[in-house]
């Protein structure tokens, strides 16, 4: 999750504890939810539903040094204190030492990013190993990155050349990779997305060091990928926004609003950024019926769960703003308002254009 | 390798002259109170003191007893000189810090006396150095005043134990505060950093500890920066006493074993940062 945003959003709920990080550009938003099973104790007081964030680097500072903790750690004791405004962390470990943090939290609102992997198109599911090793190709500076389904039923990952004119003095690295490295293919032939590298890489680290695969669901360009993890006390998600194409015209045909919310290509799309957006929780969609507000924890079933605490987590970029005036788009999570870009026409159908037009696409 | 204890044709015994097979044994422990560039150096039959001090509140000293030395001779009561101790040390350290099992640097020190230079031969492996480190006058020294009988708390533990805590402390505090007490929490380590408080406890029964003398609650703090040097002496430790006293001065001292099991100390002292202690009862 450091490798996504500063600060950590803590939620505990019903259903496990949450926590989650969102990048500046809101490109990119990750959820780690723990079971109470992955605890040995696991305990909601009052009030409820209470959500905190605190500074990534204070919270990491904890946990600073991994091998030492695993060797001198043995329990940790996490207590969200409301009154005192205080998260404490407190590690038990060896020879009866105890080591209690206390970091402040500032309350906030729900960080939830708005997705839903019903509604991909595509995904694939591999063991962490074979993408990671297919990454590892790519430099490390390596900003994006496309993932296409082609012909034959191979998957390519490519680096992103933004400029065509750039396309020709830089080094293009293509790899694919045969459907059988695959646990599940079930994609779209000829779909491709791009997302940023960067995120993605972290989720890969985690997934490696916990033996989890992955599995990859994506839909049109424009709309996010989402990375999930699953086990049995632990469920992963990494939401990242995806490139629009500029090439294509026809995504997700009319919204139900019967607007056409489809994203309008061209000018603008030199401008990734813009073209990332994460579409965060938002009530005011009415044109959609199927609001896109998934708990976290929707789809997946959960698989087994390595101990890490809150190590990395990882990113989620949303794209989810659907292309639209590439203006971003995005409802702020937070506020519940919709920050509506000042786009050019389409006044009315930005309400609209709440994402997912989902059945069209 | 023989070296002459006296210059040829200098009918002047030296003041100071000390012999170590394994320079490593000295340059280790000065480097564990190497936090000032200039240390007074203290020798006398019993041995060699090093002494650093920084802003009037904290002293470190390391202690080197005769019997270390392959051959230590004093010619008067005791010798004293203030000397570059980053030089020193690189010098002792001139044919590398690497080391070798079995290579190991051989160390003459000779010392005329007042104005004359400390004069080191180095050898290893037949290469001989020489080096001449200018002397200065010895400043006026801070004197804790840190007697057993004034001790109101005392602990020893293992180093292992606070290694860890040493080397990680939260640098965003200024303070590093100290609490002592028969009572809960008996041994507790607190920092007040950007991310918030912190608090590493040691209880008395752990089995980190070795001896645990507490009368009083005491809770003190130190500037934080003053001590943190004191983390190498403790990675070189294996065993570490800590007493405070009335006025919350702060006793460290470091049992050091040397790679030919012999031991010798390092002590800190440090004033409390503020003039309260807060004997809290």
């Amino acid at each position: 999750l450091s490798r996504i945003g500063d600060e950590l959003y803590l939620e505990p709920t019903d259903s496990g504890l949450s926590l989650r990080s969102v990048n500046s550009s809101r490109s990119a938003f990750a959820s780690f939810l723990f079971a109470p099973l992955f605890f040995q104790l696991y305990q909601l007081g009052e009030p409820q539903p209470f959500r905190c964030k605190v500074l990534m680097k204070s919270f990491l500072g904890v946990f600073r040094s991994l091998p030492s903790l695993e060797k001198t750690v043995g329990k940790c004791l996490i207590l969200l204190k409301p009154s005192a405004n205080h998260l404490v962390l407190q590690l038990h470990c060896k020879y009866g030492v105890t080591k209690t943090h206390n970091l402040a939290f500032q309350e906030c609102e729900r960080l939830q990013a708005v997705f839903d992997i019903q509604h991909c198109a595509s995904s694939l599911c591999a063991p962490a190993r074979v993408l990671a090793e297919a990454v590892v190709h790519f430099p490390q500076t390596l900003a994006e990155v496309t993932l296409g389904a082609g012909a034959g039923g191979k998957i390519s990952l490519r680096n992103y050349v933004e400029d065509e004119m750039e396309s020709k003095k830089t080094m293009v690295t293509e790899l694919w990779l045969a459907e059988d490295e695959f646990q599940r293919v079930a994609v779209t032939p000829g779909s491709s997305i791009t997302f940023c590298l960067k995120e993605f890489r972290g989720l890969l680290t985690f997934a490696e060091a916990s033996n989890l695969p992955l599995t990859i669901h994506y839909d049109v360009p424009g709309r996010p990928v989402v990375f999930t993890l699953d086990d049995a006390v632990l469920e992963v998600h990494l939401v990242l926004a995806t490139l629009l194409d500029p090439k294509s015209d026809s995504q997700c045909p009319t919204a139900n609003g019967g607007v056409s919310h489809l994203p309008l290509p061209s000018d603008d799309l030199t401008d990734d950024i813009e073209s990332y957006m994460v579409a965060m929780e938002t009530e005011e969609e009415p044109g959609v019926p199927p609001s896109p507000t998934f708990p976290l924890h929707n789809p997946c079933p959960a698989q087994s769960d390595p101990e890490e605490e809150e190590e990395e987590e990882e990113e989620e970029e949303e794209g989810a703003v659907p292309g639209t005036p590439p203006h971003k788009k995005f409802r702020s999570l937070f506020f519940g308002s919709v920050l509506t870009p000042g786009g050019p026409s389409l006044a009315p159908t930005q309400e609209v254009l709440a994402e997912d037009s989902d059945n069209d696409c | 390798m023989p070296l002459s204890t006296q210059p040829p044709g200098s009918g002047e015994p030296y003041l100071l002259v000390a012999s170590l097979d394994n320079a490593r044994h000295l340059s280790s422990l000065l480097r564990a109170v190497h936090f000032q560039d200039h240390a007074t150096c203290f020798a006398s039959a019993n041995g060699l003191r090093v002494t650093v001090e920084d802003a009037k509140c904290i002293q470190a000293n390391a202690f080197i007893q005769a019997e270390i030395f392959q051959e230590f001779t004093v010619q008067e009561e005791s010798v004293t000189f203030r000397i570059n101790l980053s030089v020193l040390l690189d010098c002792l350290t001139i044919f590398g810090t690497g080391s070798l099992p079995g290579t190991s640097t051989a160390l003459r020190m000779c010392y005329r006396g007042y104005g004359y230079p400390l004069m080191l031969f180095l050898e290893e492996g037949g290469v001989v150095t020489v080096c001449k480190i200018n002397t200065q006058e010895p400043d006026e020294l801070l004197d804790f005043d840190f007697c057993s009988t004034k001790v109101v708390n005392k602990i020893i533990l293992q180093s292992e134990g606070l290694r860890e805590a040493f080397a990680e402390l939260d640098m965003t505090s200024e303070v590093l505060q100290i609490t002592m007490s028969p009572d809960k929490p008996y041994f507790r380590l607190s920092t007040f950093g950007n991310a918030g408080s912190a608090h590493l406890d040691y209880p008395k029964d752990s089995d980190l500890m070795e001896a645990f003398h507490c009368n009083q609650t005491q809770t003190n703090r130190y500037k934080i920066s003053l001590l943190k040097p004191s983390t190498k002496a403790l990675a070189l430790s294996c065993k570490v006493s800590i007493r405070t006293d009335a006025q919350g001065f702060l006793s460290l001292q470091y049992m050091i074993r040397n790679e030919d099991g012999q031991i010798c100390f390092v002590e800190y002292y440090c004033c409390p940062d503020e003039d309260i202690t807060e004997a809290e009862l």
